[in-house]
């Protein structure tokens, strides 16, 4: 075992890691644990732009984009943090270009924007140009230019370090954090790092689904480790189902392709739509979108021998128009499904794309205990954390948009505390868990496969907690989760060795996803409502009278070692939008 | 649009899609032994599936010591690089179906950089290459602006084709140059270079240029299109490289 020390610590090199490092480590001595190559970061998946009232091609401002991002967050959205990132929506693009990134540019040279869902001028009179935009490789621009403008700051990084455990220490009653134990996959040693400041910022967990546009190593580490040491997870009822993966893939096909005017049809030819959401159509929020989608596949329009899947259909767009705006996903449809859509409609489906939940964080990036208190020296930003700006439904280019805004706020918030702060001890023992988790996978004679547990999990998560749940679909995964998570205990790898384990880390990351699924279902099934992402068929309304609160899943281990779910709830902070009818 | 009932990815995937395929993967774990071997798996695949779920399937219900690095699948991180029937490419953008699968298909790492378990490569020589050329955008400007700086479509587009690069080091690690002489910058370095040097915004292609005039440096690229072939990012590499050389040669660009 190493220990090393370190004023602020961050825990992933995604868009907003690296945006908090680019500002820690000018401030504080500072080191990214991650566990990709920074440049393997999912951020670089992102397609379709990032939001921002620039008005360089039509008139808009920062409060019609909050007013958009309440609306289509349900107004679960707390809307002082909405203020934030769309004020400061202009100046995270404008440090983006400073630092170098290549926006597509209008005419004059000015950075060009494009529409996306949702987004709209003067509170959903039409939709509006606000989405900033590399071609379809937005995400992949951003991550470049971070990673390039960390490598010009000299950050300090640890490539290929899994963090495993937060450690906390209670003083006076007061939870603080204390640092991480983190492993390295190259030599499968152990090392603890204290640090008076923390960073999560590592990312998503749709991998508990199995069609998703979610990378293979987005698992929720972080969001499982915090929860393990008694720090509540917020919404983790809303997850994002995108409207346009590739059929059976899940591969995402950007929003950008309808800003384009890509149009859905189904069996028919009809632009479904239209009856759904008459004003925005195509370009309504995502959840609008995936449950007509659904609607019209369970209601037999759908496409194919078996009807399971809608046609996304840009062959009305000038081949030059989708070789400039949209190369990347035409070619993906080639690639994978070999079609061509020049001339061919592509078959796609609702794909699980985004956890609008995640650690609850203030504005400041400070990871909250309970409904007010702060744990000292903990920060989370990104898709891990849920500030919440997202409420009950991320708006597209949002996200690219939060993770630079509160990347970047929690990188000067960790670094100012780490230099005015001591540290704090470290627990006795601290890597007692990591170590004793790894030598029980290593040395297990059990009988069940990672694979087969991933499986039914993802399965069981597609037909039960997907676009359209009941109590009764809701209930069936909760039981069998709990199924899962008893066989977990038996689980066994094959590779018993310290180099280069993925079989051991992959083994972990089924851990990690079994907790955040069981927060899920169970948060699931207390929302008698329908909110955004979360729609129950049992309650089809949304019920702002009981409802309109944010969930705080607690985990609670009984004096037997039985482990529970605990909910509590918290109250949405709202300014100066009222909650209305969301209509499109 | 036309109403096609049942187009051809639906005709095609009606019938029973498995077929029998062999992965003939290189296998290498100093732990257990210092010699590398060829390991042969026999799987039922749909021809469709990419490369990289078959050593999925390998992994997850075969043999969960494979190692290999992947975490997009769809070819934008660029994780897995291989020797794929000795051709570099992704893993996760090579379908069963175009590599001639009625025969084995042969699974190695790149070549050139130290393997350190199965598919598993040292990349430290190839970033640290990356680092040297400066691929960061540098101004002289004494005050920043306060809006964005303003760039013409057309310089936009001059230099498009390489921020494309997802750094997987398919193009340098199927370089002859560089398996003799690992000092040799690479062509991914030389695309990351010419990202800045054809940026209308950036300032100091001079100093870049001279770090690629170094011994080490374009002046060794012998042209051989490998890593043109190899790019899964379609970039025209030997074309970036040649233009490097030429704003050498004119110091104008
Ligand atoms: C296909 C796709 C397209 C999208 N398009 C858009 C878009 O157009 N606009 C938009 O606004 N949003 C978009 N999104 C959403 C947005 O891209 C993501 O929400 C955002 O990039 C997440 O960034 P992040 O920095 O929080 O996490 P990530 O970029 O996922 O980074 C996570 C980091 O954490 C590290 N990590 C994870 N676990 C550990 C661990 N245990 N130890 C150490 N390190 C760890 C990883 O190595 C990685 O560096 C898209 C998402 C997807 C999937
Ligand atoms: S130029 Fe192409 S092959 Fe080379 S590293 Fe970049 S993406 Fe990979
Ligand atoms: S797994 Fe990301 S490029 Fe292949």
């Amino acid at each position: 075992m190493k220990i090393h020390k370190y004023d602020t610590v961050i825990v992933g090199a995604g868009g907003a890691g690296m945006r908090a490092a680019i500002e820690a480590t000018k401030r504080s001595r500072t080191a990214v644990l991650t566990k990709l190559y920074p440049t393997r970061s999912h951020t670089g998946a992102a397609q379709g732009g990032m939001a921002a009232a620039l008005a360089n091609v039509e008139e808009d401002n920062w409060e019609w984009h909050t007013f958009d991002t309440v609306k289509g967050g349900d107004y679960l959205v707390d809307q002082d943090a909405a203020e934030i990132l769309a004020k400061e929506a202009i100046d995270s693009v404008l440090d983006l270009e400073k630092m170098g990134l290549p926006f597509n540019r209008t005419p004059n040279g000015t950075i060009d924007q494009r529409r996306f869902g949702g987004h709209s001028r003067n509170h959903g009179e039409a939709p509006v140009r606000r989405s900033c935009y590399a071609a379809d490789r937005t995400g992949h621009m951003i991550l470049q230019t971070l990673y390039q403008n960390c490598v010009k700051e000299g950050v300090e990084f640890f490539n290929e370090f899994y963090v495993l455990d937060q450690l906390i220490t209670e003083e006076d009653g007061v939870k603080r954090s204390a640092g991480v134990v983190a492993y390295e996959l190259a030599t499968g040693e152990i090392h603890v790092f204290q640090a008076k400041a923390v960073i999560y910022a590592s990312g998503g967990c749709g991998k508990f689904f199995k069609v998703t546009s979610n990378a293979h190593t987005l698992t929720g580490d972080g969001q499982a480790a915090v929860y393990r040491r008694g720090i509540p997870l917020e919404d983790m009822e809303f997850f994002q189902f995108h409207p346009t993966g590739i059929w059976r893939m899940g591969i995402l096909l950007t929003e950008g392709a309808r800003g384009e005017g890509g149009i859905l049809r189904n069996k028919d030819g009809e632009r479904f739509m239209e009856k759904y959401a008459p004003v925005m159509k195509d370009l309504a929020s995502r959840d609008v979108v995936s449950r007509s989608i659904y609607t019209e596949i369970r209601e037999g329009r759908g496409c194919g021998p078996e009807g399971d899947h809608v046609y996304l259909d840009l062959t009305h767009l000038p081949p030059e128009q989708l070789d400039a705006k949209l190369p990347d996903i035409t070619e993906f449809a080639r690639t994978y499904l070999g079609i061509e859509p020049y001339t061919d409609p592509i078959p796609i489906q609702p794909t699980a794309h985004y956890a609008m939940g995640g650690i609850p964080t203030n504005v400041q990036g400070e990871v909250l205990a309970d409904n007010t208190t702060v744990v000292p020296g903990l920060y989370a930003a990104g898709e891990v954390a849920c500030v919440s700006v997202h409420g009950a439904n991320r708006l597209g280019t949002n996200s690219l948009l939060d993770i630079n805004v509160f990347g970047k706020r929690a990188g000067i918030a960790a670094a100012d505390y780490s230099q005015k702060a001591d540290y704090v001890d470290l627990p006795d023992n601290p890597a007692e868990f990591v170590v004793s988790q790894i030598e029980r996978l290593r040395t297990s004679t059990g009988n069940e496969r990672v694979a087969d547990l991933r499986r039914e999990l993802q399965e069981t998560m597609d037909a039960n907690v997907m676009v359209f749940r009941t109590e009764q679909t809701i209930k069936t995964a909760v039981e069998k989760i709990a199924e899962l998570r008893e066989r977990y205990k038996n689980v066994a790898i094959q590779d018993k060795g310290k180099r280069f384990n993925t079989d051991l880390l992959e083994a972990i990351e089924l851990g990690n996803l079994l907790d955040l699924a069981e927060v899920m279902a169970v948060s699931a099934l207390a929302r008698k409502e329908s909110r955004g992402g979360h729609y129950r068929e049992d309650y089809p309304n949304r019920d702002d009278v009981n409802f309109m609160r944010h969930t705080m899943a607690y985990r609670e281990v009984g004096a037997d070692g039985s482990e529970t779910v605990r909910l509590d709830y918290k109250p949405v902070v709202q300014t100066r939008y009222q909650p209305m009818e969301r209509k499109y | 649009m036309a109403t096609p009932v049942m187009d051809k990815v639906e005709a095609e995937s009606a019938a029973s899609p498995y077929i029998t395929v062999t992965f003939r993967v290189r296998r290498f774990n100093p732990e257990v032994s210092a010699e590398a071997t060829w390991q042969d798996f026999q799987l039922e695949i749909d021809p469709k599936e990419r490369v990289l779920d078959g050593l999925h399937k390998i992994k997850w219900d075969l043999d969960g010591t494979l190692t290999f690095r992947r975490s997009c699948a769809h070819g934008i991180c660029g994780s897995d690089a291989m020797r794929i029937n000795g051709k570099n490419r992704l893993a996760c953008k090579t379908l069963i179906k175009d590599i001639n699968p009625e025969k084995p298909i042969t699974v190695e790492p790149i070549k050139g950089l130290t393997v350190l378990k199965d598919l598993v490569v040292d990349m430290e020589p190839f970033f640290q290459a990356y680092r040297d050329v400066m691929p960061f955008l540098i101004t002289k400007d004494t005050n920043e602006p306060t809006r964005e700086r303003l760039q013409s479509a057309e310089d936009r587009e001059r230099f498009d084709d390489t921020t494309k690069c997802i750094l997987c080091a398919a193009c340098t690690s199927s370089c002859p140059v560089f398996w003799n002489d690992g000092q040799y910058f690479g062509p991914a370095a030389i695309v990351n270079a010419h990202r800045f040097i054809f940026d209308s915004r950036d300032e100091a292609g001079e100093q870049r240029l001279e770090i690629l005039n170094d011994k080490d440096g374009v002046w060794r690229c012998r042209t051989t299109f490998n890593c043109t072939d190899a790019c899964p990012r379609g970039i025209e590499v030997t074309k970036a490289i040649a233009e490097v050389k030429r704003a050498l040669i004119t110091r104008r660009y």
